[in-house]
């Protein structure tokens, strides 16, 4: 008992407040949602969405109670055997699942309802910090980088299948993981760059742009001079793909579907559509931008309340803050996220394996990408792909899903001083 | 190696989180454009439009309600029809229209509701009211439109219609919108603030699916209406509806006027159509109709119109000569016919004789003793100053400017001053021989029915009058009346000259119009011929009675029916025995009149 006390306190408290202070906010937020003057509620009642978040929660604080008293080193040697049965779900999910708005993403157990999806996430940052345990695991040799990506790849393709864009762009975040663990520079600039063609190529003139590319190659063939030949030659492959890319993101587009196409140009144009694809992110938006600096006030805000805004307690709770508690309300949230990831990372970088590391850094690049891409996507700034706002968001596989991913991290950062004994 | 890294991954979660703060300013903080566009989405602006007033005539007879019509509202989110044609059968509408006005739904909101079918009429609303809960989206609003129970005085009343843009920009009370109804004529546009009342606002938040969720800040916004006033007109119906059958098939006006109040008991504009024409949904294509009838039913003729007064004139002319001193009840002057042209009667008369016969040479002589009196040896400039002083005397006869009736549009006529002349023929080049027309009412002066009428009704009082009216009681109370009709109006001509006016205008009846003459009843009047360059001159009269204790006083002018004895006079007289009598003695009059037809 005395050994538990002491890992007790161990503990990172600043992250575990951090969690409740999001948790609280969101389920406040999830009542402002689904709140009716005329036909008024209790927070508590479980007949409304609050009520069951209310479950949710305390349910996941039984997960939390549970990781912690858990041996930390189940963590580590089922990382494979999570990863594998969560393949197998994903697999099977298209084939069994329960359809719903199109997509086989659920798992039905009597009155109960699974998004598999969600629960890979974490699986695979086990499993990625499990093969690269080892320090011969060298990220800068394209075997490994294969290794790695194979990790990342499997469970994306599956869930592809349900289809779920959204979630599988997810995966796309754990770049952040190999960044850290020393994923050439290359490949980043080549994806930033990549990005801000593919950016370009929708908003300006195509030919404007090839000269540009080409403009920008002779500025790097100029400082590179001509006794380094090769570099030369890399180059001008480079350019001439990038050109071929630039052409070809206009044809890929024009060969998604409508709805796809309009998804993406109405981030350009937000009248494109006003009433069809526009609809949601303009009422979004304009929920959010009423909200003003300090807020209607809560359980004051008519858009979010009046239905204005579709799925305005999972996805899109952003808009429900943003209205009823104004600029300032947004500041405090995007700021708790922000010091919970660096609080994070700063946990992350005082890990004693690479185990811990690399899984504390998959914990980070999965909240930072669904913090970011979810916020944007309220604002106009990304296309509405449908992932949840973490801890935020209405729903309990979304719910246990993030509790389970962060407070594995928090477990074994409480344990990091005993598995340096061990491994010492 | 890869030791910045750490900090690269904490700058770029920092920069990023900026970012969105750096958005979110920009949305939430410096546009507010949202904050609008959020309103426009969930609060409903529900104007409450109150009842207009109801006009009823001077004995409480109703002239003017307001019927309910019903628009079926649609909005657009919540609509949707699966079987188009059937849909257009059953709400009796064309294919194109129904589309067209769901696109103008669609384009004003997308989750407010706008009319989709303006102004169903009753029986159609009782064959779809049952059906209305198997469509989405639709509902019936009810609005009310003017109504008229008996098609009579559309003039008087005039009509509301659309305000125009016009109209929005000028009002500086702000108090209209886009879409409003306003009186545009008569007494519905003159009596508007009392009629309109005044629209209430509820503010309702409504949900994306037009639902109403309740009060918009517990309604601290919102106002109540407050239903328009009920007016009561000096109009008789009964003698109105009697003066538009006698004119039925004539142009021309019918005023009459109690002398006592200035009240307008009739109003008659001919050719004249049904007021129900302009109302609800048919207004635009009557209207256009109307515009372009040749005939110009729109034309408020009795205030409007305006002719040469003609010999009634002379009337006036005895009086200013009277209290100027320039003429006694003895002046006798010849009838010489070398100066202008006359009839047969006896030669010479005095005052009493040249009213009674209507002697134009008489007033050629007698004109000329009001204008040359020789207050300057200057032929030209005698006549100038000689005009003027004429011409303010003459004026205080309520000719030669707007009585100041309620109703817009009314024309003051032209009594011309020596201004006038001296811009058509140059100062000092013109004399009392370029202007002679003006003693027997020709030339250029111009006068109103209605200020004729009013002339009869300074005649039956001897000298004042009030200046003529509409409106009886606002809300029941007469005192609420404009205070410009209750004050006495004086001619500045003694009282006591218009006794041998009026026993002249006895008089003149059994030799210039016999038919006039009622047994039992004292008639005063006084033919005239209005000159008409371009056709059949119109026929003109006016009259008052009883001469002892005038009750009513009428001038009838019948376009292009020639001589005043004929038409005119009849329908004067006709007018005044309906009047004051009630019945008709005279039977084989009323048939000459209804069957007389002047326009060609």
């Amino acid at each position: 008992m005395r050994d538990s006390d002491f890992y007790f306190r161990k503990i990172d408290w600043v992250s575990i407040g951090l969690y409740f202070l999001l948790v609280f906010f969101g389920w406040i937020n999830i009542y402002a949602a689904v709140y009716d003057e005329q036909n008024a509620k209790s927070i508590f009642d479980l007949s409304i969405n609050s009520g069951s978040q209310m479950v949710w929660i305390a349910t996941a604080v039984l997960l939390i109670i549970l990781i912690l008293v858990a041996d930390y080193r189940l963590f580590e040697n089922l990382s494979l055997v999570l990863y594998a049965f969560f393949i197998i779900l994903l697999i099977l999910t298209p084939i069994i699942g329960k359809e719903i708005n199109g997509q086989r993403a659920w798992f039905e157990i009597g009155a109960f309802r699974l998004q598999p999806a969600e629960f890979a996430k974490f699986a695979t940052a086990l499993a990625l910090a499990k093969i690269m345990e080892a320090n011969t695991f060298d990220l800068s040799k394209v075997k490994y980088q294969l290794r790695a990506l194979g990790i990342i790849g499997l469970p994306a393709l599956f869930i592809l299948f349900q289809p779920d864009f959204g979630s599988a762009m997810v995966y796309s975040a754990f770049f952040i993981l190999l960044f850290r663990e020393g994923m050439p520079n290359r490949y980043y600039v080549l994806a930033i760059t990549l990005i801000l063609l593919a950016i370009l190529a929708i908003l300006i003139e195509n030919n404007f742009i090839v000269v540009g590319v080409i403009g920008v190659c002779l500025v790097i063939v100029f400082f590179i001079g001509k006794k380094n030949w090769q570099k030369v030659v890399t180059l001008a492959f480079l350019g001439v793909f990038m050109i071929g890319y630039v052409y070809s993101i206009d044809f890929v587009v024009s060969k998604l579907p409508p709805h796809h196409q309009n998804r993406i140009m109405v981030l350009f144009d937000p009248d494109i559509d006003p009433l069809g694809v526009g609809w949601n992110v303009t009422q979004s938006k304009i929920a959010i931008g009423s909200g003003g600096l300090t807020g209607k006030g809560y359980l004051e805000g008519t858009q979010t309340k009046f239905d204005f805004v579709p799925e305005q307690h999972t996805d899109f709770i952003f808009c429900t803050l943003g209205e009823e508690f104004g600029w300032i309300g947004s500041l405090v949230v995007i700021a708790l996220f922000i010091t919970l990831l660096l609080r994070l990372v700063f946990l992350a970088e005082r890990q004693k394996t690479r185990f811990s590391r690399v899984y504390g850094y998959g914990v980070i690049s999965i909240l930072f990408f669904h913090f970011f891409i979810n916020i944007s996507m309220t604002v106009g700034m990304f296309p509405v792909v449908g992932i949840p706002l973490p801890f935020f968001s209405y729903g309990g596989s979304s719910l246990w899903a993030f509790t389970i991913l962060l407070f594995i991290f928090i477990k074994l950062d409480s344990h990091r001083i005993q598995i340096l004994g061990r491994m010492s | 190696m890869e030791s910045n890294r750490p900090l690269i991954i904490s700058f770029v979660i920092i920069l990023l989180g900026a970012v969105l703060l750096v958005k979110l300013f920009l949305i939430q903080v410096t546009d507010d454009s949202y904050l609008r566009k959020a309103e426009k989405n969930a609060i409903q602006r529900i104007v409450d439009h109150p009842y207009r007033g109801l006009v009823y005539d001077r004995n409480g007879k109703l002239l003017v309600y307001n019927n309910p019509v019903f628009d079926l509202m649609v909005i657009p989110r919540e609509f949707s029809v699966k079987d188009t044609a059937s849909f257009c059968k059953f709400f009796n509408i064309k294919k194109e229209a129904l589309i067209e006005n769901f696109n103008a739904a669609k384009k004003y909101s997308w989750v407010k509701p706008s009319p989709l079918i303006k102004q169903i009429s009753n029986e159609d609303f009782a064959r779809i009211q049952d059906y209305l809960i198997d469509y989405r989206g639709i509902f019936v609003m009810t609005r009310s439109v003017r109504s008229y129970p008996q098609p009579s005085a559309a003039n008087a009343l005039g009509y509301i219609g659309e305000i125009s843009g016009n109209q929005l920009t000028r009002d500086e009370s702000k108090y209209y919108r886009q879409g409003d109804y306003v009186g545009l004529s008569g007494v519905e546009a003159y009596y508007e603030p009392d009629l309109r009342g005044r629209k209430g606002v509820n503010y309702r938040m409504v949900n994306v699916r037009g639902i109403d969720k309740g009060k918009f800040k517990n309604g601290d916004l919102d106002t109540i209406s407050i239903a328009g006033k009920n007016i009561q007109s000096t109009l008789d119906l009964e003698l109105q509806q009697y003066g538009e059958r006698l004119l039925a098939g004539k142009r021309g006006s019918v005023v009459a006027i109690e002398p006592k109040t200035g009240e307008i008991l009739s109003f008659i504009s001919a050719p004249t159509y049904d007021p129900n024409q302009l109302t609800g949904s048919k207004f635009g294509q009557n209207f256009t109709l109307l515009n372009h009838d040749g005939n110009k039913p729109l034309f408020n003729r009795p205030v409007m119109a305006m002719y040469p007064p003609g010999s009634i004139f002379k009337v006036v002319q005895s009086l200013v000569g009277l209290q100027e001193g320039i003429l006694t009840p003895n002046t006798t002057l010849s009838c010489n016919r070398s100066l202008v042209a006359c009839h047969n009667h006896p030669n010479p008369v005095n005052l009493f004789g040249a009213i009674r016969n209507s002697c134009n040479p008489y007033y050629h002589q007698a004109f000329r003793m009001m204008i040359n009196q020789e207050v300057s040896s200057n032929t030209y400039r005698d006549t100038q100053i000689g005009l003027d002083k004429w011409r303010e005397s003459v004026m205080r006869f309520g000719l030669g400017g707007k009585l100041g009736v309620d109703m817009y549009g009314e024309k003051g006529g032209s009594i011309p001053s020596s201004a006038l002349y001296d811009k058509i023929y140059g100062n000092g080049r013109w004399k009392y021989s370029t202007i002679y027309s003006l003693s027997i009412g020709q030339g250029e002066m111009l006068v109103t029915p209605l200020q004729m009428a009013n002339l009869a009704a300074i005649f039956a009082n001897k000298g004042h009058y009030y200046v003529p009216h509409m409106i009886k009681a606002i809300d029941g109370d007469p005192n609420l009346i404009p205070e410009k009709f209750k004050t006495k109006n004086h001619t500045g001509v003694d009282p006591a000259y218009f006794d041998l006016v009026q026993e002249a205008m006895v008089e003149a009846l059994s030799g210039t119009a016999a038919r006039a003459i009622i047994k039992d009843i004292a008639i005063a009047g006084k033919t005239g011929t209005a000159q008409n360059p371009s056709g059949e001159d119109h026929s003109v009269f006016i009259a008052f009675a009883p001469k002892e204790d005038p009750q009513i006083a009428i001038a009838v002018y019948v376009e292009n029916a020639g001589w005043g004895g004929r038409a005119a006079a009849s329908t004067a007289s006709l007018m005044i025995e309906k009047y004051l009598r009630g019945n008709i003695t005279r039977p084989a009059l009323e048939t000459y009149v209804l069957e007389g037809n002047f326009i060609y």
